[in-house]
């Protein structure tokens, strides 16, 4: 799409709004509606629109294949690794009262933690799994 | 709002069968996943209309902490229980999706042709 | 007014739907997919499901069909004529949807607050007491990875599954190819040269080379 001036400027402006917004969403989830879900599918969204226009050769330098695999697995390892650190503090699998003196800062150290994991792993799997089909030629050429 | 009854649940069962139907007639695999998340949608919407409750608001405390208890006592909140279910299924749907996708590719490949039709013929003449 | 929206967006969707069925066109089909994701969306919010809206528009609307118009990229985008009538799924169908119509009549009406479901302890329990034991307002988010984290966990390793179900079946060549030569059908390797143009990126240092430093930084 290298003709394409309007669309290639557009994407260009709206790209870094795109995963400040996931960002946004995803540290905003606890008040509003939110959370690591719906950032880690916007955030991928961003690497998206970067691939359908500037082509899949350049994403791949900015976010290498290896990454999004890594991104996946890092992210559930944090998650799970949040109830390990929990059950290390004496307390049950996942609960994050102990993780500070007060319960309530624990509960939300916890959420905040593990709502990264799954931000992390739902970024890798998507823009993973958009890669897998990008990146497959058809059988035509 | 009793004029509603059981409206949202006959539509869910028209499109659910419309998923339904289109998943068994259609010999197109990428149109039977289409059907598929029709139906996926479908239940989503089941639900969801399960967890309505008439004049309810959103499950996002209105008061923040203190005073929550106290405000979720004459704030009607909707049902969050059935979000929360559908929230993950939605993400674990389009991660299935995209393995019967790959699926596709594969036999496209394989046989150069996704009609389910071609597909049997081209294994009872081996 | 809400009743007004609630039958708007059914009545919406039902006709998104019927146009999925008739069309033979494939990137029409996944078009309208998508149309269907965002109207039910709207109806989610119609329904006070904030966060599952969120997700439906980005999900469903998004990616599904990004992933599902790859696809067709790969596969072609026109539906063959369906090789005979659909009697027998017309009848599947209407005996099916009859008897779930007919089952509907044994379910509490929409939207009244003396359901069972809204009876239930404990989604009480999460609405009157997320507040004090969690400390933050969107009672979604408190269910998701507080009370029920362990689901949460769950799905992400589903998910992180799926992906490498994914790579597994698409992120690796050679592939088999089906050729038919003249009198039957045989196996063949991709042929190198559809191997050499412009995926090495993909395939050649691989998802899989695993020495990654990406561990430091995801924790960090």
């Amino acid at each position: 799409m290298d003709d394409q001036i309007i669309l290639r400027l557009a994407a260009k402006t709206l790209i870094p709004f795109i995963l400040v917004f996931a960002l946004y969403v995803q540290f905003h989830g606890d008040y509003g509606p939110g959370g690591g879900f719906q950032a880690g599918v916007i955030f991928a969204a961003g690497f998206v629109l970067y691939a359908l226009v500037f082509g899949l050769r350049r994403t791949v330098q900015v976010m290498p294949p290896w990454v999004t695999l890594a991104c996946g697995a890092a992210g559930v390892l944090l998650y799970a690794g949040v109830g390990v650190v929990t059950m290390a503090l004496g307390s049950e699998y996942l609960n994050y009262n102990v993780l500070a003196h007060d319960p309530e800062h624990g509960q939300h150290y916890g959420i905040l933690l593990v709502e990264l994991g799954v931000l992390i792993t739902v970024f890798g799997v998507m823009l993973g799994m958009f890669y897998a089909f990008a990146g497959r030629r058809s059988l035509d050429g | 709002m009793n004029i509603l009854g059981h409206f949202n649940y006959w539509i869910v069962i028209v499109l659910m069968m419309m998923g339904f139907y289109t998943v068994i007639s259609r010999g197109n695999l990428v149109k039977k996943l289409i059907g598929l998340s029709l139906f996926q949608t479908s239940v989503f919407i089941l639900y969801i209309s399960a967890g309505k409750i008439t004049g309810g608001t959103a499950p996002i405390l209105i008061d923040d902490h203190g005073e929550a208890a106290e405000a979720a006592s004459h704030v009607l909140y909707s049902n969050p229980l059935p979000h929360v279910l559908i929230l993950t299924a939605i993400v674990v749907g389009i991660a299935t999706t995209a393995l019967g996708l790959s699926l596709v590719v594969r036999i496209n490949e394989a046989y150069g042709t996704v009609e389910e039709e071609v597909i049997h013929n081209r294994d009872e003449s081996l | 007014m809400s009743t007004v929206i609630d039958i708007t967006l059914l009545t919406f969707l039902a006709v998104t739907a019927l146009a999925i069925i008739r069309t033979r066109n494939l990137f029409a089909a996944v078009m309208l997919a998508g149309i269907y994701s965002l109207v039910s969306a709207g109806l989610f919010t119609a329904l006070d499901a904030v966060d599952v809206a969120f997700t439906e528009a980005a999900v469903g609307a998004g990616i599904s069909t990004v992933l599902f118009l790859g696809t067709l990229a790969l596969v072609g985008w026109e539906e063959e004529k369906p090789a005979h009538q659909p009697i027998l799924p017309l009848v599947v169908v209407v005996l099916t949807g009859g008897a779930l119509v007919w089952g509907t009549s044994d379910l509490p009406p929409f939207g009244v607050a003396t359901n069972p479901v809204h009876e239930s302890p404990i989604a009480e329990r999460y609405i009157e007491e997320s507040g004090h034991e969690i400390g933050i307002p969107n009672i979604v988010t408190s269910v998701l990875a507080s009370y029920r984290g362990y689901d949460t966990m769950g799905e992400a390793t589903v998910i992180f599954t799926a992906l490498v179900g994914v790579l597994l079946l698409l992120a690796h060549g050679p592939h088999p190819r089906r050729v038919w030569e003249g009198d039957r059908w045989s196996t063949k390797w991709d042929d190198p040269q559809l191997q050499d143009e412009d995926d090495e990126t993909l395939e050649g240092d691989g998802p899989f080379e695993s020495d990654s430093p990406e561990g430091g930084s995801a924790n960090g």
